[in-house]
C-alpha cells in the first residue's frame, strides 16, 4: 500500500462525517481556540491557530460535501487540495499539535478542534505526509512489538531485576489473572521502577494480575500517525492477549495515549465492544483506595505539584483520582494554575514527543509549563505518564530548570509498609 | 418603479422569495450536513453527571475557565451584538406585527427608545468586533471574504432600520425598502454563508457534549 495524494483525500473524504461537516459550518473565525494552543500562545505565530490546522480538511470537504463548494469546484473557483499543500501542513497537523484538546474545551461553538485533527491524520498519513519519526515508531511497533523496537527479552530481563530487588515474582502469561498489566516502552527502558511499584501494590491488595509475553507494549503509534489499519493490528494484540489468559481487567500504564488508544479507541479499531474492562493505573489505584485495599505509610514534606496528562484528565475524564491518591502521601501538595481539567500540556503528546524536527517548537512551546511550574515552584513534580516525564525532563533541562520527575504510581508505592511476614 | 412600488414589491414578493430560499435553504443544508451521520462509538462509555450533548449546548455559551481575559473584546463584543440583535429582531414592536401577518403569533414587545438605544449599542459591538478582526493578527490572519461578507450583510438592515426610524438620510418609504430588501438578503444568504452557524452551533456543541460526554468528560 503506498501512500499517495490520491489515497490521501480518499481516506480524507471518508474521514468527514457530521461532527466535522457541522464543526466546519460553525466556525466563525473568532481565534479563541488560539489562545488555548500552546504553540500559538508561546510562538505568537497565528498559523498555530487549531482551526487552521484543518485547512486542507475543510476545502476538501466544501468541495466534496457541499452543492455550493461542488458548483465551485465545477467551474474551477475554487483550489483543489495539492501534495506540495499537504506536505505544508505536515508540520501543522504533527509537530505542532499534541492532540491535547484545549482548543476542544474552549471554543465558543463548541467545535472539537482535536477530534478533526485526529481524523484529519488518517489522510495525511496515507497521503504520505507523516513524519519520520512516527513512521518508524509504527513500524516497530507492528514488526518487532514495540516503537522502540523491544522485545521480549528486555522485558524479561527487566521482571528478573523487580523480582531480585523486591523479592516477588512477576506472574507472566498466568491464565486467569483478574488483571493483565500493560507497560509503555519507555517504561520499560526508563523508568522500571513502575513493574516493582505494580508487584507491590497488587501484593498489598490480594490480587491476581499478570503480564503477557505477547502483548506487553501499550503505546499505540498507529494511532498517533494516524493509520487505523496499523493501530488495530496493535491494539488487537492487547485484545487477544486479553482474551487468552481471560482476565477481568486490562491496565492502561502511565501513559495518556496509550490509555486513549486502548480506553476509547480500541473497541472502534477492532469492531467490536470489548469482553474486558481497560482502566488507566490511577483509576486502579482509586479503586483499590476507596475498597480499602490500598495502605500507605509515612508522607512527602517536599513541596509538590501534579502535571495531569491531557489524555488521562482533559480527554479522558479521569481528574479526582489522582489528587484523591496524591492526599494519601504528601503534606505540602499545591496545585499549578490551571491544573485539572485546562491543565497545558507537556508539548510532546499525540506522538508529537517522536518527531526530530519538531524539537525546537517542543522546546518553544514548554515555556507554557515552565511558567505554570514558576508560578508554584515546587521541589518535585508528580504525574502519570511516562511520555509527559521524558518531554517534560527535556524541557527542564533545556531550561536548566532542576526538577526531579516523579511518577505517581510508584510513589504510592514506596508508602506501601513491607508485609511483616516478608523475608 | 418608485419608492412605494420597490417597498411594496420587497413587503410581497420579496418576502415570500426570501423566506422560501430560507426556509428551503436551511433544510437542504441541514440534511446535507446532519445526513453524513457518525460511526456508533463501541468504547464502554463512563457516565457522569453533566457530560451529554445537552449540557455542552449551554455550558458553551459561557467562557471556560481563564478564557475570557485572553479575548474580552470577542466574548464582550459577542454577547452584546448577539443579545443585541436578538433583542431589536424578536422585541421590536413593528417586527412582532410582521410576524403575527405571517405566522398569527404575537408577544409583547419593548418600548422603541429601548429598541432604539440597543441597536445603537449592537452597532457599536459590531464596529468594535470589526475593528478587532482587522486588529488581532490571529483574526486577520483566519478571515476571508466570508468574514468580511456577513459582517456587511449583518449590519446593513441594523443600519438601515436604524435610520429608517429616524427618517434620515433618504426619504422614509426608499429607506425602509432597503431595510427590508437587506434583510431579505441576509435571510437568503443565511443557510450557505458563515451565519449558517446560527443552526450548526447547536449541533456542534451537541456532538463535542455527547462525544466527550461518553468517556465522562463534562466539556
Ligand atoms: S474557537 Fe471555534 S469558532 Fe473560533 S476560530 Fe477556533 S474553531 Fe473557529
Ligand atoms: S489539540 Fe492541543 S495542541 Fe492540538 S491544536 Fe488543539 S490546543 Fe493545539
Amino acid at each position: 500500500m503506498s501512500a499517495s495524494l490520491e489515497k490521501g483525500v480518499r481516506v480524507l473524504k471518508e474521514m468527514i462525517d457530521a461532527p466535522i461537516a457541522s464543526y466546519f459550518n460553525s466556525c466563525v473565525h473568532c481565534g479563541i481556540c488560539a489562545e488555548a494552543c500552546l504553540f500559538y500562545t508561546e510562538t505568537g505565530n497565528p498559523k498555530y491557530t487549531p482551526i487552521h490546522k484543518l485547512e486542507p480538511m475543510r476545502r476538501l470537504y466544501e468541495q466534496e460535501y457541499t452543492f455550493l463548494g461542488r458548483l465551485a469546484k465545477m467551474v474551477g473557483l475554487s483550489k483543489p487540495v495539492t501534495d506540495a499543500e499537504l506536505g505544508e501542513w505536515q508540520e501543522l497537523v504533527y509537530n505542532s499539535c499534541t492532540l491535547c484538546g484545549r482548543c476542544s474545551a474552549v471554543c465558543p461553538v463548541g467545535n472539537d478542534i482535536a477530534y478533526m485533527v485526529r481524523k484529519m491524520r488518517e489522510g495525511m498519513s496515507a497521503s504520505g505526509h507523516s513524519p519520520d519519526g512516527l513512521k518508524g515508531a509504527v513500524t516497530r511497533t507492528v514488526n518487532i512489538g514495540s516503537p522502540m523496537g523491544i522485545k521480549l527479552p528486555a522485558v524479561k530481563a527487566q521482571m528478573k531485576h523487580v523480582e531480585a530487588d523486591y523479592g516477588m515474582t512477576i506472574p507472566l502469561d498466568m491464565e486467569g489473572a483478574e488483571y493483565l498489566v500493560m507497560l509503555s516502552s519507555m517504561e520499560i527502558i526508563n523508568f522500571p521502577e513502575y513493574l516493582g511499584a505494580i508487584a507491590k501494590i497488587m501484593r498489598q491488595a490480594g490480587k491476581t494480575w499478570t503480564l503477557c509475553s505477547e502483548a506487553f507494549e501499550a503505546t499505540n503509534a498507529g494511532m498517533q500517525i494516524g493509520n487505523s489499519d496499523l493501530a488495530r493490528v496493535i491494539v488487537k494484540r492487547i485484545v487477544d492477549g486479553a482474551e487468552k489468559l481471560k482476565v477481568k481487567t486490562v491496565i492502561s500504564p502511565e501513559c495518556g495515549h496509550a490509555y486513549t488508544a486502548l480506553r476509547w479507541e480500541g473497541a472502534n479499531l477492532v469492531g467490536k465492544p470489548f469482553s474486558f474492562k481497560v482502566q488507566h493505573i490511577v483509576e486502579v489505584l482509586e479503586e483499590f483506595r476507596l475498597a480499602g485495599l490500598l495502605k500507605t505509610e509515612g508522607m512527602e514534606t517536599d513541596r509538590l505539584t501534579f502535571h495531569d496528562p491531557c489524555q488521562l484528565a482533559r480527554r479522558g475524564g479521569v481528574i479526582e483520582p489522582q489528587r484523591n491518591l496524591l492526599k494519601m502521601v504528601a503534606k505540602d501538595f499545591h496545585e499549578m494554575p490551571d491544573a485539572g481539567f485546562m491543565n497545558w500540556c507537556c508539548g510532546g503528546g499525540g506522538g508529537a514527543s517522536a518527531i526530530e524536527e519538531g524539537e525546537e517548537l517542543r522546546l518553544e512551546a514548554f515555556k507554557r509549563k515552565k511558567s505554570q511550574l514558576d508560578a508554584v515552584k515546587p521541589k518535585r513534580l508528580v504525574t502519570a505518564c511516562a511520555n509527559c516525564r521524558i518531554v517534560m525532563e527535556e524541557g527542564l533541562e533545556h531550561y536548566q530548570m532542576n526538577l526531579p520527575i516523579v511518577g505517581l504510581t510508584e510513589m504510592i508505592a514506596e508508602h506501601i509498609p513491607d508485609p511483616v511476614d516478608s523475608k | 418603479m418608485d419608492h412605494l412600488q420597490l417597498l411594496t414589491w420587497a413587503r410581497g414578493p420579496g418576502l415570500d422569495l426570501s423566506l422560501g430560499v430560507l426556509v428551503l435553504g436551511v433544510i437542504w443544508r441541514l440534511i446535507e450536513i446532519y445526513g453524513l451521520g457518525r460511526k456508533q462509538d463501541l468504547s464502554a462509555p463512563r457516565d457522569v453527571a453533566g457530560a451529554s450533548g445537552w449540557n455542552t449546548i449551554i455550558r458553551r455559551s459561557v467562557p471556560p475557565p481563564g478564557m475570557f481575559k485572553t479575548s474580552p473584546v470577542s466574548y464582550m463584543g459577542g454577547y452584546i451584538f448577539h443579545i443585541g440583535l436578538a433583542i431589536v429582531v424578536f422585541l421590536f414592536a413593528p417586527h412582532i406585527k410582521l410576524v403575527q401577518g405571517v405566522l398569527g403569533l404575537a408577544w409583547p414587545g419593548l418600548p422603541s427608545q429601548m429598541v432604539d438605544f440597543v441597536t445603537v449599542v449592537t452597532m457599536a459591538a459590531m464596529i468594535v468586533v470589526l475593528f478587532d478582526r482587522i486588529n488581532k493578527p490571529v483574526k486577520r490572519y483566519l478571515s476571508t471574504f466570508g468574514d468580511w461578507f456577513t459582517w456587511a450583510l449583518t449590519f446593513i438592515p441594523l443600519l438601515s432600520g436604524w435610520m429608517a426610524v429616524h427618517h434620515l438620510l433618504v426619504p422614509y418609504t426608499l429607506m425602509l425598502a432597503i431595510h427590508i430588501l437587506s434583510v431579505e438578503l441576509l435571510l437568503i444568504c443565511l443557510p450557505f454563508t458563515k451565519l449558517f452557524h446560527a443552526f450548526t452551533v447547536f449541533g456542534s456543541r451537541w456532538y463535542n457534549g455527547a462525544i466527550n460526554g461518553h468517556k465522562g468528560v463534562p466539556v
